[in-house]
């Protein structure tokens, strides 16, 4: 029974707890002790709270046994991306300038998470202030990736996306500002959903770039990621950007027809540097999709090219302002013996954060600087605009879009932490989905090399039923979900 | 000095709005809390937190808009306005750059040379900072971050303000026309009014501009005049000498009377204004604003014409009588118990504004009230009380409060209108200044002031003024027959010697 847990489903073990085939707590035993076995090798999480997953196991075993209605996903044991403040737990961000914070209070996201009656494993590690594409930017420790211990597990969503592909969570949060959940999932063969901006309340997430950030789901199943986006979703009045709409109702339209959906396939993503092996497998899976009886047609999106210099400049600009706050005034880390106000501001700063939050903190601040803020941050406001309105344009042909997830397969740890530009091209795909604040979702579409490759599927805003429908119709048509690490032995044991 | 000079000054006020929540969070806005209680995640800036407008914010600032004249905008955006600084909690200040809530407007105020109107560039809604404690520690500082995220109106006028006495009347009629609309109590010792100044001289008749000196820390009304007199003369002096007038942030030291040099680091800000990507712009339906605008209150403007054209009081008065909702309301609330509008409109702009002044009150912090003054009136009409005691009253009403007709009582003011009460005091007056005696006798009406001064001292102020004019005079008269023969001054008094 133990070793036939770790990689259910969600919806199945969510299913089986309820109908109290298995105690949540057992569940959440399971988990946490494969986690204490693997965490060694994959050190995926930053905080662990098995105190507290027990506990939420055990109040969900007791309203079951007292006949208690319970949420959608009691018993579920989920990992959640340590920029998500959860109260009482230490929330660091990745970084050695909130080391030692804890926060007063729960975000929207993971506060709707526990009600649904997930029950809490720990706070998953991310590059610092989610900003990078490997996890290495983490302050604390890389985490490796569970296909290939000597590779990255991507990022900045690295740990979420690794606990999630490994069998230590059934599922996870994490956030994706330009492609922190996507990118990740692809890298470790699951399912990775970003939704459209402002769908999820960013109340409680640790802010990197405001307009960019959105709270995602990682999971092993389409289903279990529109079942925990319907637990998450909706508007949250703490949230003034958040949209005025209620959760989506994406389980129901899972299994729905997927015949006659338009399919587009912008050409410019067909980069020059895109991996032979991941070319292959995405071509192979849109002629899936058209086999599932999808109109498929090439399009264009000529604007591509220029979304992720305009994220280099948006993101960091909104960063440097964003990460101000950290200033050793009232919380998170001090400089101790500085001689004055301003030293003390220089030297907290300088031992708290690391080489690539100070990267993107100098490039926002440059390029907000008077006599710079036309020639960049102006300038990068119109390609967003235009690479907004170029969507929408595409959405009036197609119903979805089809695209590679990154470029590359998951590359080996240290390989580009010596080369930002490399690093910041692991983002090509994924960015402008986020510059025009679309849903978007990156499913497994097979290996190459050994390694997952993932398929990106875009929707119109807040049409991520539809997205979710054509993700699931070939998660069903394919199986490549189902492929699993080698870390017990190469074999899925169920 | 500035005669080949004439000063260009605009003002910069901000108004603290008395909402009872903060504008980005709902922590109370209230004023003299002990430090840090009231505070949250969102005021505090913590990793994660987010601002939530607050409209009624927004709807206190649009009130204000329209008692100054402005046009309210369609749609306008907030910014971040990005320094360190330990009172600022987030390293930015949520405000509003090239998008304010509301532009134009003017505001009138009387001058001795009559009417003049200086136009509002803009009016933006913003937060307030915390506030750094430096007193009672011995190392460091502390800081209060109650007041921070408190609503805050900039108000910017055009550099239209002729004279340091132009701005002090600007921002009289400035807070009269915000406290009538009800948004703040614009109290400047409290800090819910703070005005900084820009301050330029140029050749007189000259339309070039010079060179901007920015002065802050002005902290009264008072202050504001006084230091913008300072600056105006500074920079005078500087270019009589054919200097140069240095682009500059200046401090006033209210102690040393002077404006000071701020050190350069501090105006070397960059800024770096940006839109707030955690509110979406701010749309205002003009339907909102017509429902605002409807539901003003009487402002100054409408009220002085009330008094000039109906109460046929002096332009001046009105002005005087509108310089505050507090003093308005006790015109009115005073003239409907006592209808003589010339004679409580003497009263209020005179000892009640002499008496508040003395001893630093505002009105609404005095006990003074409308049936106070109207009852003080009536007893002096009813002749029980003198002028002179009617002002002791006043003292104990503004300072005590109280039922005017006891108080009388209790402070012992009856007027004394018996010609034989009085008679004793009046014998000793006449007896103990013969020289001042002589002096009326010789025809100088003006001696019998004093006398009767030294008969109302003698009688604490209860003396009938009337009564004892005569009693003196008769006194006085007699004492001329009966000297007549001896020569006036000390001649009787010699003789008997």
């Amino acid at each position: 029974m133990e070793e036939g847990l770790w990689y259910l489903p969600a919806y199945v073990l969510a299913a089986r707890v309820a109908r109290r085939e298995v105690s949540a707590a057992e569940v959440a035993e399971v988990h946490l002790r494969r986690l204490e076995r693997l965490e060694p090798l994959l050190q995926a999480f930053i905080t662990t709270t098995p105190e507290a997953a027990l506990e939420a196991a055990r109040r969900v075993d007791l309203a079951l046994g007292r006949g208690d209605p319970v949420g959608p996903l009691a018993g579920v044991p989920a990992a959640v991306k340590d920029n998500l403040c959860t109260l009482g737990v230490r929330t660091t961000a990745g970084s050695r300038i909130l080391e030692r914070f804890v926060p007063p209070y729960e975000s929207t996201a993971t506060a709707r998470l526990w009600r649904a009656g997930a029950v809490p494993l720990g706070k998953t590690n991310l590059d610092e202030f989610a900003m990078g594409s490997s996890t290495e930017n983490s302050a604390f420790f890389p985490t490796r990736n569970p296909w290939d211990l000597g590779r990255v597990p991507g990022g900045s969503s690295g740990g979420s996306a690794a606990a999630v592909a490994a069998g230590l969570a059934a599922a996870a949060l994490g956030s994706d500002t330009g492609g922190s959940v996507r990118q990740p999932a692809a890298l470790c063969g699951v399912v990775g959903l970003k939704p459209t901006y402002g769908l999820v309340s960013r109340f409680g997430l640790i802010a990197f770039a405001s307009s960019l950030d959105q709270v995602g789901v990682i999971a092993r199943t389409v289903r279990d990621a529109a079942l925990v986006l319907a637990a998450i979703a909706g508007h949250d009045p703490l949230d003034s950007t958040s949209a005025p709409v209620g959760p989506p109702d994406c389980e129901s339209a899972l299994d729905g027809e997927v015949e006659g959906l338009r399919l587009g396939v912008p050409r410019e993503y067909w980069l020059e540097g895109l991996e032979e092996g991941v070319r292959r497998k995405v071509a192979e899976a849109i002629e899936v999709l058209a086999s599932l009886g999808m109109k498929v047609e090439e399009c264009s999106l000529p604007h591509t090219e220029y979304a992720l210099p305009a994220y280099y400049i948006l993101a960091p600009a909104e960063a440097s302002s964003n990460l101000a706050r950290y200033d050793g005034v009232r919380y998170g880390h001090r400089a101790s013996g500085a001689s004055d106000l301003n030293d003390m501001y220089c030297r907290s700063r300088r031992e708290g954060f690391g080489a690539e939050v100070k990267r993107r903190v100098m490039l926002g601040t440059y390029a907000l600087s008077s006599g710079y803020y036309d020639a960049y941050y102006l300038k990068a406001q119109k390609v967003r605009t235009l690479i907004r309105r170029e969507f929408e344009q595409a959405f009036e042909r197609f119903d979805v879009l089809a695209t590679p997830t990154s470029p590359t397969t998951a590359f080996p740890l240290g390989e580009r932490v010596a080369d930002p530009l490399k690093m910041y091209l692991s983002d090509v795909l994924t960015v402008p989905v986020s510059l025009a604040g679309l849903p978007a979702v990156s499913v497994p579409c097979g290996l190459s090399g050994g390694l997952p490759v993932g398929l990106q599927l875009i929707a119109p805003p807040l049409a991520e039923a539809r997205l979710l429908r054509a993700a699931s119709a070939f998660e069903q048509a394919t199986g490549h979900h189902r492929a699993r690490p080698a870390l017990d032995g190469g074999v899925d044991r169920r | 000095m500035t005669s080949e000079f004439e000063p260009v000054i605009g003002l910069e006020v901000h108004v603290e709005l008395s909402t009872r929540t903060k504008a980005f969070c709902g922590c109370p806005a209230t004023f003299g809390a002990p430090p840090n209680t009231q505070v949250c995640p969102v005021c505090l800036g913590l990793p994660g937190s987010l601002p939530v407008l607050n409209l009624k914010a927004v709807e206190y600032a649009i009130r204000a808009a329209l008692a100054l004249g402005c046009q309210v905008a369609r749609v306008c955006k907030f910014d971040r306005k990005n320094y360190f600084y330990p009172d600022l909690p987030k390293s930015y200040q949520i405000s509003q750059y090239d998008l304010p809530l509301a532009t134009g407007g003017a505001v009138e105020f009387l001058t001795p040379g009559g009417r003049k109107r200086v136009g509002i560039r803009r009016l933006h809604l913003e937060e307030d900072t915390g506030k750094l404690l430096h007193e009672g520690v011995e190392s460091g500082s502390l800081v209060d971050f109650n007041r921070c995220g408190v609503p805050l109106l900039e108000i910017v006028s055009e550099p239209e303000l002729a004279s340091p006495e132009d701005a002090r009347l600007y921002l009289t009629a400035l807070r009269s026309l915000i406290q009538f609309t009800g948004v703040s109590d614009c109290r400047m010792e409290r800090g819910s009014l703070r005005c900084d100044a820009n301050v330029s001289l140029r050749p007189r008749g000259s339309r070039e501009w010079g060179a901007l000196v920015e002065v802050k820390n002005m902290n009264s009304f008072r202050s504001v005049k006084a230091a913008l007199e300072f600056e105006v003369s500074r920079q005078a002096r500087v270019l009589s000498a054919g200097g140069r007038v240095a682009r500059e942030t200046r401090h006033w030291d209210e102690a040393r009377g002077v404006t000071f040099p701020s050190r350069s680091k501090e105006e070397a800000h960059d800024y770096r204004y940006f839109p707030e990507p955690d509110l979406p712009p701010l749309r205002i339906e003009p339907e909102w604003v017509e429902e605002i605008r409807a539901g003003l209150p009487e402002l100054p403007e409408a009220r002085r014409r009330r008094l000039v054209s109906g109460l046929g009081l002096p332009e001046y008065n009105a002005w005087v009588l509108t310089s505050s909702p507090a003093l308005a309301r006790l015109f009115d609330e005073t003239l409907r118990l006592y209808p003589d509008p010339r004679e409580v409109s003497n009263w209020v702009m005179g000892d009640v504004l002499r008496v508040l002044n003395a001893r630093r009150l505002e009105l609404e912090e005095s006990k003074l009230t409308a049936e106070g003054l109207a009852g003080m009136l009536r007893l002096i009409d009813r002749g029980l009380i003198s002028g002179r005691a009617a002002k002791a009253l006043l003292e104990a009403l503004v300072v005590d409060g109280g039922e005017p007709a006891r108080l009388v009582e209790e402070l012992g003011l009856t007027q004394v209108s018996d010609p034989a009460a009085l008679a004793g005091v009046v014998r000793e007056v006449v007896a103990q200044n013969p020289s001042t005696v002589a002096d009326y006798l010789s025809g100088k009406e003006k001696a019998l002031t004093f006398l009767m001064g030294q008969v109302m001292k003698r009688t604490s102020g209860r003396a009938n003024p009337e009564v004892a004019a005569r009693l003196l005079r008769d006194a006085m008269a007699g004492e001329g027959r009966a000297g007549s023969g001896a020569g006036p001054d000390s001649g009787g008094e010699a003789g008997g010697r």
